[in-house]
């Protein structure tokens, strides 16, 4: 049983790791489609990656530990999430420990380290990118924990599996009030978390729009390539997440290796759809001017409320 | 129908008639605001239709269908046409003053504030209803929060808003929510009761309809901050 399940947790940051970046490329493809573009190829992420790190490592002058720790402390903490997240089975040797809000301080890590290397570098685009990234992370941060909190209640319990576990035994209990509108505020909050439109776009490198491309401005080489590949690693575990939580169907709940790889390709089709129809959805969305994002997320946040009081009162209790 | 399902349901229609109230105050176009008036209409049909079909009750069926078509469809329209009269259209000319009246540019209490004081007015409604729903905890009752919370977010979008239109969205979804208290107590008020109130909102609608057309000829628009003369000394 430990073999399997070992065996299963290799496998999923394996695919998130390989699978990241061609979940980016996919998307920029459907993207490109739909406005009429050939695109580049759906492997076109993974040659930046192959061409950023054979070059030289350069840090400006000036920048001290901040700025050198958070490339890795950012590809690390999302690959911690990846291997703790019931992504593609419920029964691995960490699902004990596949704590939400555990998961939720480990992405904040992550976010708070780019931010710090975005002021280290002593730039004003890099201070402004940390000081707006930072806002919109303590806006998120009380969306997810109550988002959470709703999903928990049902279960009674924050460990991931166990919510997971709830919804595929219980399906009834995803489509109720308080399901639907936790997912709709988790959605939001991954939107803001991940730096998409619209809260931030991330194909812009015009300094009055950016939020999370000013702190990243100064990487580069083989550090700029592990800034992105973490960045793309969290849009692909959150949307898993996401996927996990709200439509729980495909994913191992015994220890045999079929379940495995059927739980691995419905993960990937899951996931790619949801990025596919996210890339579609941002064809027609225009960026929200700076100073109605904390609208959006108030009303994520009150869906959110609105989700926890759902659950408590209206289920019974 | 059997219980869970029964109850699924009912939690599904008040959940998308909160919806709708807190979208009422998300939004700012007031076509997309009239939109979510409507969609809560439906909601407010659908939890009368499921109470009557529970209950084998023909008359609040036919309550529900009532209540639908005029929250719906009869009133939505009105607003619509309030709206659609004040667009540019064929005159030109007045295309910066028609901007402004079509959204809800600058609301008393700005939207971010005004969603943050829904989660509050929410979890008051649900203080207030716990006693009654202590006394019968069925289903229905114990959705009578919901009901509430739309009555005082109504109130408050009437006093916030400063567009006319906005400000009788925000009557109609307090007399949603007290239409729809009245169900979830009580399984509704005697037909007669129901067609009196819902006659007497469909006049109150045209008046104020009336009156926007009127106010509009007079100022030019309908931001109630330009009322001073009516002022009550």
């Amino acid at each position: 049983m430990n073999g399997i399940g070992t065996a299963a947790v290799a496998a999923q940051v394996t695919l998130v790791v390989v699978g990241a970046p061609l979940l980016t490329g996919v998307m920029r493809k459907v993207r490109a489609r739909l406005e009429g573009r050939a695109g580049a190829a759906v492997t076109q992420p993974w040659r930046d990656l192959r061409k950023l790190l054979r070059k030289e490592a350069i840090t400006p002058l000036g920048t001290g530990p901040a700025f050198r720790a958070a490339p890795p402390l950012l590809v690390a903490t999302t690959a911690v999430v990846a291997a703790l997240v019931p992504l593609v089975s419920t029964t691995t040797p960490v699902s004990r420990r596949a704590d939400l809000i555990l998961v939720v301080a480990l992405l904040g890590l992550g976010t708070v380290a780019v931010a710090l290397a975005g002021l280290d570098t002593g730039t004003a685009f890099g201070g402004m990118g940390a000081s707006r990234q930072m806002t919109v992370a303590a806006l998120v941060e009380p969306t997810i924990l109550l988002a959470v909190f709703a999903l928990s209640m049902p279960t009674g319990s924050t460990n991931l599996s166990a919510i997971v576990t709830g919804g595929l035994h219980d399906p009834v209990r995803l489509a109720s009030p308080a399901g639907l509108l936790a997912t709709a505020a988790l959605a939001v909050a991954v939107l803001a978390e991940t730096g998409r439109l619209p809260v931030d776009n991330p194909a812009t490198h015009l300094e009055l729009t950016m939020v999370h491309e000013a702190t990243a401005l100064e990487f580069a080489g083989p550090d700029l390539a592990l800034v992105e590949l973490g960045t793309q690693m969290r849009l692909t575990v959150l949307l898993g997440l996401l996927a996990s939580l709200s439509a729980p169907w495909g994913i191992a709940t015994t220890t045999t290796p079929l379940a495995l790889a059927l739980a691995l390709a419905v993960l990937t089709a899951k996931v790619a759809l949801l990025g596919a129809a996210l890339a579609a959805a941002e064809v027609f969305w225009a960026k929200l001017r700076l100073f109605r994002v904390p609208e959006l997320l108030a009303g994520s946040f009150l869906l959110a409320v609105l989700a926890v009081t759902a659950s408590y009162f209206l289920t019974g209790e | 129908m059997n219980d869970s399902v029964f109850t699924q349901l009912l939690d599904l229609a008040c959940g998308a008639f909160l919806l709708a109230a807190v979208a009422v105050l998300w939004l700012r176009q007031l076509t997309s605001i009239v939109r979510a008036f409507a969609f809560q209409g439906v909601a407010l049909a659908a939890v009368a239709a499921l109470l009557g079909l529970r209950e084998g009750r023909g008359e609040l069926l036919a309550v529900a269908a009532g209540v639908g078509l005029l929250r719906a469809g009869a009133l939505p329209h009105l607003m619509r046409r309030v709206l659609a009269a004040s667009r540019p259209g064929d005159g030109g000319g007045r295309y910066e003053e028609d901007v402004s009246e079509a959204r809800e540019t600058r609301p008393l209490v700005n939207v971010a504030a005004s969603l943050l004081s829904a989660a509050l007015l929410t979890f008051l409604a649900y203080a207030v209803a716990r006693p009654l729903v202590a006394l019968d905890p069925t289903p229905a009752t114990r959705a009578l929060p919901v009901a509430l919370a739309v009555v005082l977010i109504g109130f408050f979008t009437l006093v916030t808003r400063r567009r006319a239109l906005a400000q009788v969205v925000g009557f109609l979804l307090l007399d949603n929510g007290i239409t729809a208290t009245a169900f979830l107590a009580a399984s509704g008020v005697p037909l007669i009761v129901e067609l009196g109130v819902s006659f007497d909102v469909l006049l109150a609608v045209l008046v104020l309809q009336i009156l926007t057309t009127r106010m509009r000829a007079a100022f030019g628009g309908t931001g109630i901050d330009d009322l001073r003369e009516l002022r009550d000394r």
